[in-house]
């Protein structure tokens, strides 16, 4: 399965007793939006997680355009990776957190521009005019001189996503982008979102937000007691919803308007 | 009391000066390299790091002084006071400071050290430009507080031959007969030293950015 950006083969992770994934199996195409759907609990967070090795699963493997992630295959069987191996893997994923996890001493531009200077090692000009253009794509350019605690959480989260765009990644990784922010916020950074979605990049986003998953997933996979009950696309998961599992998530959603109707 | 004499008091506060800020800035950067021994997850680093910082707050820094200047002659060292006074102050403030980081160091969010890994960034450049300034800043006070109380106890480095202002006071004392002017003198200029430090210190705090959300 080339065309796979990402292949989950039968993982499963627990935190000491608690099982909290079992026997996902899951491919998310290139070039295309993966959203996970699920109650609280369910395991959204850290099946991201695994993807880029956050967190590490307890069986079964995870491909990064076709190269596990976190191990390297070898004559003797699997052997973790080093650190350095590891950077190299995960320079394919970008990843941006349900709260923002800007670093607070540096400006937005300082944000976007620290991995472009001390992993890629850029001089400094070079990096910030290719961090001020990140910057210029999630609509932030006048704000580049601000510090995360002078900005909105919507702009924050846009800064958070301009940071993971600069180093250029094939994959971006999105854990509930918007619950940390007053809803009135959160649609400049669904656009933004969407806009990315657009241009072709491979997205897996966790996400509350059924609209968002409706008009922009191309496949909508829902989670639930660590199980992933099914995968699909919008239309067949949210038009005719034939689990009770996600009838039942599914009601909440529509309790709060926020189901947007196909 | 004279101009003169006051005037005496003020050099040697120059010296006073010089030492404390010399040893706050060389501790702290040797504190900051204690608290990555000390997080190095290696045994026998952070084990002599702890080792470190409990000697040194341990042992009053009147002994650590007169052990460091009677210990080096006895290896073959032949320092100046200047430097003797340096070292010993540094050491001691840097298990203080050290102490004082590590609060800092656990406080910062797991969050940001996870977008610094995932920024590429290795273990060594998370805790250069990431831990460590956050970590600064989140202690900025106790470290202030702490450089206070280094700027008073450099009046210990007499014993190891400086001629500072507590040192230039007692000289001045005897010769004069005038102690209670004097020490009062001293006192008062150890007092303003402080107040523009509490104060710059202060107006730093408020310009520092942010600091990571609770
Ligand atoms: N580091 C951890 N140690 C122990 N248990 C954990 C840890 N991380 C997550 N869990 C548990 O694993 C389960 C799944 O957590 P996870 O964060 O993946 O859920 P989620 O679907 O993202 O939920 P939410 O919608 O609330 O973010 C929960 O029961 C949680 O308590
Ligand atoms: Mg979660």
């Amino acid at each position: 399965m080339t065309d796979s950006a990402i292949s989950i083969r039968n993982v499963s992770k627990q935190f000491g007793d608690t099982v909290v994934l079992r026997d996902i199996n899951l491919e998310v195409p290139k070039g295309q939006v993966s959203c996970l759907i699920g109650p609280s609990g369910s395991g959204k967070s850290t099946l991201l997680r695994c993807m880029a090795f956050l967190e590490e699963a307890n069986a079964g493997t995870i491909l990064i355009e076709g190269e596990p992630m976190g191990f390297v295959e070898g004559p003797n069987g699997r052997r973790r990776q080093t650190a350095a191996e590891l950077r190299v893997a995960r320079s394919k994923i970008g990843m941006v957190f349900q709260q923002f996890n800007l670093w607070p001493h540096m400006t937005a531009l300082g944000n976007v521009s620290a991995s472009l200077r001390r992993v890629r090692k850029m001089p400094r000009k070079e990096a910030e005019d290719k961090a001020m253009a990140q910057l210029e794509k999630v609509d932030l350019a006048p704000r580049a001189h601000h510090y995360p605690s002078q900005l909105s959480g919507g702009q924050q989260q846009r800064v958070a996503i301009a940071r993971a765009l600069a180093l250029d990644p094939v994959i971006m990784l999105f854990d509930e982008p918007t619950s940390a922010l007053d809803p009135e916020l959160t649609g400049e950074v669904l656009n933004v979102m969407r806009a990315l979605a657009e241009e072709g990049m491979t997205m897996v986003v966790v996400t509350h937000e059924i609209g968002f998953a409706a008009s922009v997933g191309h496949k909508v996979c829902f989670l639930d007691h660590g199980k992933l009950l099914f995968h699909d696309t919008p239309q067949k998961v949210f038009a005719a919803p034939r689990n009770p599992r996600l009838e039942q998530f599914l009601d909440t959603y529509l309790d709060r308007g926020a189901f947007l109707v196909q | 009391m004279t101009w003169h004499l006051f005037q005496l008091l003020l050099q040697a506060s120059l010296m006073t000066i010089f030492v404390s800020v010399l040893s706050i800035f060389a501790g702290l950067a040797l504190a900051v390299v204690l608290s990555a021994l000390r997080m190095s997850g290696n045994r026998w680093m952070a084990g002599g790091a702890v080792l470190f910082i409990s000697f040194f707050r341990g042992v009053p820094l009147l002994v650590q002084l007169l052990l460091i200047f009677n210990l080096l002659p006895v290896i073959g060292i032949t320092l100046p006071s200047l430097a003797t006074a340096i070292i010993g102050l540094s050491l001691s403030t840097a298990a203080y400071q050290a102490e004082n980081l590590r609060g800092g160091f656990e406080g910062v969010p797991i969050g940001l050290i996870e977008s610094a890994e995932m920024a590429g960034f290795s273990r060594m450049q998370t805790f250069v430009y990431i831990r460590t300034p956050i970590a600064l800043r989140m202690t900025f006070p106790a470290l202030v507080n702490e450089a206070i109380l280094i700027l008073k106890a450099s009046s210990l480095v007499s014993v190891v031959g400086m001629v500072e202002l507590t040192k230039m006071a007692q000289n001045l004392a005897a010769s004069t007969y005038q102690p209670l002017p004097i020490f009062a003198s001293a006192g008062l200029i150890y007092l303003v030293i402080n107040l523009i430090v509490a104060f710059a210190a202060r107006r730093a705090e408020d310009a520092l950015p942010g600091l990571p959300a609770k």
